[in-house]
This record gives C-alpha cells, sequence and structure tokens, in this order.
C-alpha cells in the first residue's frame, strides 16, 4: 500500500474528525442539513458505482425507499432501536431485494437500463402507496432511535444522529474509494470504455455489474435508513421518480472520479433547495434546473474534475 | 360481457391520446436521440394553453364549436413558440452527448418549466368542461359514452396516418428518414442537418401540446399533470420500440388496455400495472416490439 491508496483513507477520517468536533460548535439546522446531505450522497454514491461501469440508475430511489422501510419497520415491529443496527439493516434489505433483479439488469445499457430502473422504483411507489398498514401515501411516523443502548435525549439527539450519518458515510466512502482501486473497480472503468474487449481478456463483464448494482443498492439502503432515522418519518415518495432524479443530479454533478465530490455534490444540492425554498419558495425547481444546466454545459465531469486531474 | 367492453372502450379511449403524446416522444427520440422528461411539461404547457384559449373563446361569445378551434391554435401556439426556443436555445449546444446526460438536460428543463407554469397559470385548477359536450353521448348495448372519446380516437388515427404519410410519402419525410438513418451521410449529400432537428422537434412538441390540449377537457389541469403523462409516456415507447411509430400505437393500446383492465378488476394495482407490462416486455425484448436489433459497437 503506498501513499495513493491510503491517502484518501487519511484525507477522510481527518475530514471525519474534523466534521465531528465542528458539529459541536453548529447551529441545529445546519447539522440536520449536513446530516441530510450524507445519508442522501450515500444513494448518489451507489449511482457513482454504476456510472463508472457506464449505466446510470434512474431508480435508486426504491433502495432507499427499501432502506428506509426496513429501518423504520424494524423499530416498530421487532424493536430493534440501535442505530447502527438499523443502517445495516437498512443495506442489507435492500441489497436483498436488488439481488434477484442484479443479474438481470446487468444485461442493459443507457437509456434501458436506465427505464427498467426507473420502473421498478415505480412499480415499488405504486404498492407502496396502496399498503394501508404501511401509512399508503401519508406513509408514518419512526420513534427515536438509541445508540449501544442508551436513550438519546432531547438536548443530543440531532448531534449523536449527525455523528452517526457522518461516520457510517465516511466508512462507507472509504470502502467506496477500495472498491473502485481494486481488481473489480478497474475492470468496471474497462466496461465504460469497451466491453467487449473485457469479455476477450477474460474479465466477466455481466458480473461486475451485478456486483456493483448489489453494492450500490447497500449503500443506498443505509442512506434510507440513516435518513429516515433523522426525519423520524418516511413515506412513498421516497422511491418516486423524482427523488431518483435528484440522486443523479448528485452524481452527474460530482462525477465519477471521486468520492468526497459526491457529498460535496449532495452538500451543494442541500444548500441550494434549502436556501432557495426560503428566499425563493415559488421558483427554486427553476434555480435548480438552471443550476444543473449550467454544470452539465461547463462542468461535464463534474466537480470531482476540479481536483481529479490526472486521469482522463 | 358488458364489463369487457367497457375496459375496452376505455382503454381505447385513454390509448388514443397517449398514443398522440408518446408519437411526438419517439419521433423526437428517433432524430435527435433525446429521451425528452419535459415531453411531460409540453404536454401540461398544451392544457394550459388550451384552457386559456377556451376561455377567451367563450369571453368572446363564439359559438362552443369554436372551442375545437381554440384548442389546436393552442397546441400550435406552444410549438410554434417554445419548440424553437428550446432547440435552437437550448438543446443543440449538447448534441453528440451521451444519451443519459441528454436525459439530465431536459429533467432540467422539466424543473424550470414546471415553476414557470405555476408562475404563468397559478396553482389553481382549470376546467375546461365546454368542448367535452360537443358531441353529444353514445350508447353502446346498454352503457353510455360520452362522444368527445371517440372523437378522440378518430383524431389518434388521423394523427397517426399523417405522420406515416408525412414520413414515408412526402419529400421532407424522406428528408427525415436519412437523418434517422445516419446523418453524417445525410449532410454530406447537402442535407441541412439542423434544419431537420428543429423541424421534427417542433413537430414532437406540437404532438405533445395536442395531446395536452385535447385532454384539457377531460381533466382538471393543474400543477403536477405533466409528472404522471411522461413516465406513462415513457413506458409506451419503451413497450414499442424507442423511435417506431407502429410500437408507440401498440405500446399506447397495450398500456391503455392494461391500465383500464386494472382500473376495473383490481384498482390496487392500477398505479404499477403500467411498469409491471413493461418491465416484461423489456426482460423478453430489451430493445422494445418494434425496435430493430442494432449492430453492437467495438
Amino acid at each position: 500500500m503506498g501513499f495513493a491508496t491510503r491517502a484518501p483513507a487519511a484525507i477522510g477520517l481527518l475530514l471525519t474528525a474534523l466534521l465531528l468536533g465542528a458539529g459541536c460548535l453548529m447551529p441545529k439546522w445546519l447539522t440536520f442539513l449536513i446530516t441530510m446531505a450524507a445519508s442522501h450522497g450515500l444513494v448518489s454514491l451507489g449511482i457513482v458505482l454504476l456510472m463508472r461501469g457506464g449505466v446510470v440508475s434512474f431508480g435508486q430511489g426504491l433502495v432507499f425507499a427499501a432502506g428506509g422501510y426496513a429501518a423504520a419497520l424494524a423499530f416498530a415491529q421487532l424493536g430493534i432501536t440501535d442505530a447502527l443496527g438499523l443502517t445495516l439493516i437498512g443495506g442489507a434489505v435492500a441489497t436483498l431485494l436488488a439481488a434477484p433483479f442484479a443479474p438481470l439488469l446487468a444485461r442493459y445499457r443507457g437509456i434501458f437500463f436506465a427505464m427498467l430502473t426507473l420502473a421498478l422504483s415505480m412499480v415499488a411507489y405504486g404498492a407502496l402507496v396502496k399498503v394501508s398498514a404501511l401509512g399508503g401515501s401519508d406513509g408514518f411516523n419512526m420513534g427515536r432511535a438509541t445508540l449501544f443502548g442508551q436513550k438519546l435525549p432531547d438536548a443530543q439527539v440531532g448531534y449523536v444522529l449527525y455523528s452517526v450519518t457522518v461516520v457510517m458515510s465516511a466508512l462507507l466512502a472509504i470502502a467506496a474509494r477500495r472498491c473502485f482501486d481494486s481488481t473489480r473497480g478497474l475492470v468496471t472503468l474497462a466496461v465504460r470504455e469497451n466491453e467487449l474487449r473485457v469479455e476477450y481478456l477474460g474479465g466477466s463483464v455481466r458480473e461486475a455489474m451485478a456486483i456493483n448494482f448489489m453494492l450500490a443498492a447497500f449503500v443506498g439502503g443505509a442512506g434510507g435508513a440513516l435518513t429516515v432515522m433523522s426525519l423520524g418519518h418516511i413515506d412513498p415518495n421516497f422511491s418516486y421518480w423524482t427523488t431518483s432524479g435528484e440522486f443523479v443530479f448528485v452524481a452527474i454533478l460530482a462525477g465519477w472520479q471521486s468520492v468526497l465530490a459526491v457529498f460535496v455534490a449532495s452538500l451543494v444540492l442541500e444548500m441550494v433547495r434549502s436556501f432557495s425554498s426560503l428566499y425563493f419558495p415559488n421558483t427554486w425547481q427553476l434555480a435548480l434546473g438552471l443550476f444543473l444546466l449550467f454544470v452539465i454545459r461547463f462542468l461535464p465531469r463534474g466537480i470531482g474534475s476540479l481536483w481529479f486531474r490526472d486521469k482522463p | 360481457m358488458e364489463q369487457a367492453v367497457t375496459i375496452f372502450i376505455d382503454g381505447l379511449t385513454y390509448a388514443s391520446w397517449l398514443f398522440i403524446v408518446a408519437l411526438g416522444l419517439t419521433l423526437v427520440f428517433g432524430v435527435l436521440k433525446i429521451l425528452n422528461i419535459a415531453h411531460g411539461s409540453f404536454y401540461a404547457i398544451g392544457a394550459y394553453a388550451a384552457a386559456s384559449f377556451v376561455g377567451w373563446g367563450a369571453a368572446m361569445k363564439l359559438a362552443p364549436g369554436w372551442s375545437i378551434v381554440a384548442m389546436l391554435l393552442a397546441a400550435a401556439a406552444v410549438a410554434a413558440l417554445l419548440a424553437p426556443l428550446t432547440e435552437r436555445g437550448l438543446l443543440r449546444f449538447f448534441y453528440g452527448r451521451d444519451e443519459v446526460l441528454l436525459v439530465l438536460v431536459t429533467y432540467a428543463l422539466f424543473l424550470i418549466f414546471e415553476d414557470l407554469t405555476k408562475l404563468v397559470w397559478g396553482a389553481n385548477p382549470y376546467y375546461v368542461s365546454e368542448p367535452y359536450a360537443l358531441f353529444g353521448n353514445v350508447e353502446v348495448g346498454r352503457q353510455v359514452y360520452v362522444g368527445y372519446d371517440f372523437m378522440l380516437v378518430g383524431m389518434a388515427l388521423l394523427v397517426g396516418g399523417l405522420v406515416w404519410w408525412g414520413l414515408n410519402r412526402t419529400r421532407s419525410g424522406k428528408i427525415v428518414l436519412a437523418v434517422i438513418h445516419s446523418e453524417e451521410v445525410a449532410a454530406s449529400m447537402g442535407v441541412k442537418v439542423s434544419r431537420v432537428y428543429a423541424l421534427a422537434f417542433s413537430v414532437g412538441i406540437f404532438l405533445a401540446a395536442l395531446g395536452g390540449a385535447f385532454t384539457a377537457p377531460m381533466i382538471s389541469v393543474q400543477p403536477g399533470v405533466s409528472v404522471g403523462v411522461i413516465i406513462v409516456s415513457f413506458a409506451v415507447v419503451i413497450i414499442g420500440g424507442l423511435g417506431s411509430i407502429e410500437g408507440a400505437a401498440i405500446g399506447a393500446l397495450i398500456v391503455g388496455l392494461a391500465r383500464s383492465l386494472a382500473v376495473h378488476v383490481a384498482p390496487v394495482a392500477e398505479l404499477f400495472s403500467i411498469y409491471i407490462v413493461m418491465a416484461v416486455v423489456l426482460m423478453f425484448r430489451p430493445e422494445g416490439l418494434f425496435q430493430r436489433i442494432q449492430a453492437r459497437k467495438i
């Protein structure tokens, strides 16, 4: 392991420590904003993982909702209240849900992959709206999670969930970096360039794509679980296509090179969203759309390309 | 039996306007290679414009029959105003980029139009009931159906036939087909590709607005209609095969019938019946029902 492989992990841990320290001083709205940015960023991280293989999922809302509903149900029905446990359950359930579709989706590329994932997420949306046991279109509330068996008092709950989210996101981000630089991660990049060559060289394109899809589902599910714990509420909109669209937005904004860029992009989106809904509530979608067009036009490889210049 | 007839007629009506909208979507994709999410916005704007035009017509005390003309004019106005603006002013800067990235460009456009329509027409619903009664009622067996619905079916057939004729039997249609086949070869033969793009996009947008204008009497025109339409018309063109007229017709029929079957037999499944059909078709025919197999690029 040289500097190049260790540096991202070191940077990640340093940033995490900084964020944990700074969190004590931040106002509540800011910790909440960063919590949302980090947990949503995880879902986009999954899309970036897929993007490295040349496909974009327009239905990551599916795994986001799966993780969120799994965590909320485990809390309400099974009595599991530990924040870390719920995050893992969210990730695991989303992966299980994605597993049967992974080999199937691995055959599709481009627009068809995007549309098929979109269809799956909309089937889930349609089903969730109709299931009255899960609150139908209103969804349901989730109580307050615990950490290591400790109940969280009112004053600290925001900060503790913020810390959990930041630490989990950092760990998953570091794992993602390792995954990007692993043999399979590099095969994925090769698939993006030329599938046939990968097959000639003995690599399995479908296996790489299927495993990527499941890994993306895991981080997406974990992101859903972390989101629902901080929000305290879940509804079918988690799986709606405009939610998925925002995840793709962040992934495109970040570009496929840098992991850190995903979280920066997610934070940018959350900020644009909350500031524009504060100052121009009727035109915030307009602002978001113009911003997106600007990025695609002038930063085609995302904000990650600002500091990731070495590879083409 | 009676229920089967009802399901069929409901499905057919739904399929007819959906076909008009999806035809525009598939045409734009065929020529410009853009799967246009903002297509739903043009549908919505068409519906709003129809509401305004019909309202003005009523204010001028025109005979109710003129409301059909008003709706046609509304669709034409939307296409004439917005299509060149969008295509020349924005989309042309992104030609040749990755297909999925282009989807995202139109997603941005969709977000922009969502707020613009709210700024222009407000958030309250509009009702355009006037034209709906124009064609009287039709009795089929013991059931009574609204004549307007059958007029829509006729219009869908007419529009589909016209577009087919225009593409396959006219000189400019042949040029469009040549551009679809190979843009480079067409350009080297002296075809002005940018003009073909602008033409195809305008026709596509006109069809979206036309679908919106003529469904306006059947729905309440309010924020959010664009979202529902775009997802359903995506399903249609994906089922039928992107860029195919026959595909759009068959896809619209399949989606319309699947939906009305779900509505009448299993209302729980209404929302996702369409997507299940789409997922099943994609699993067995990844390129859609009518798409020609394309050579794999090395």
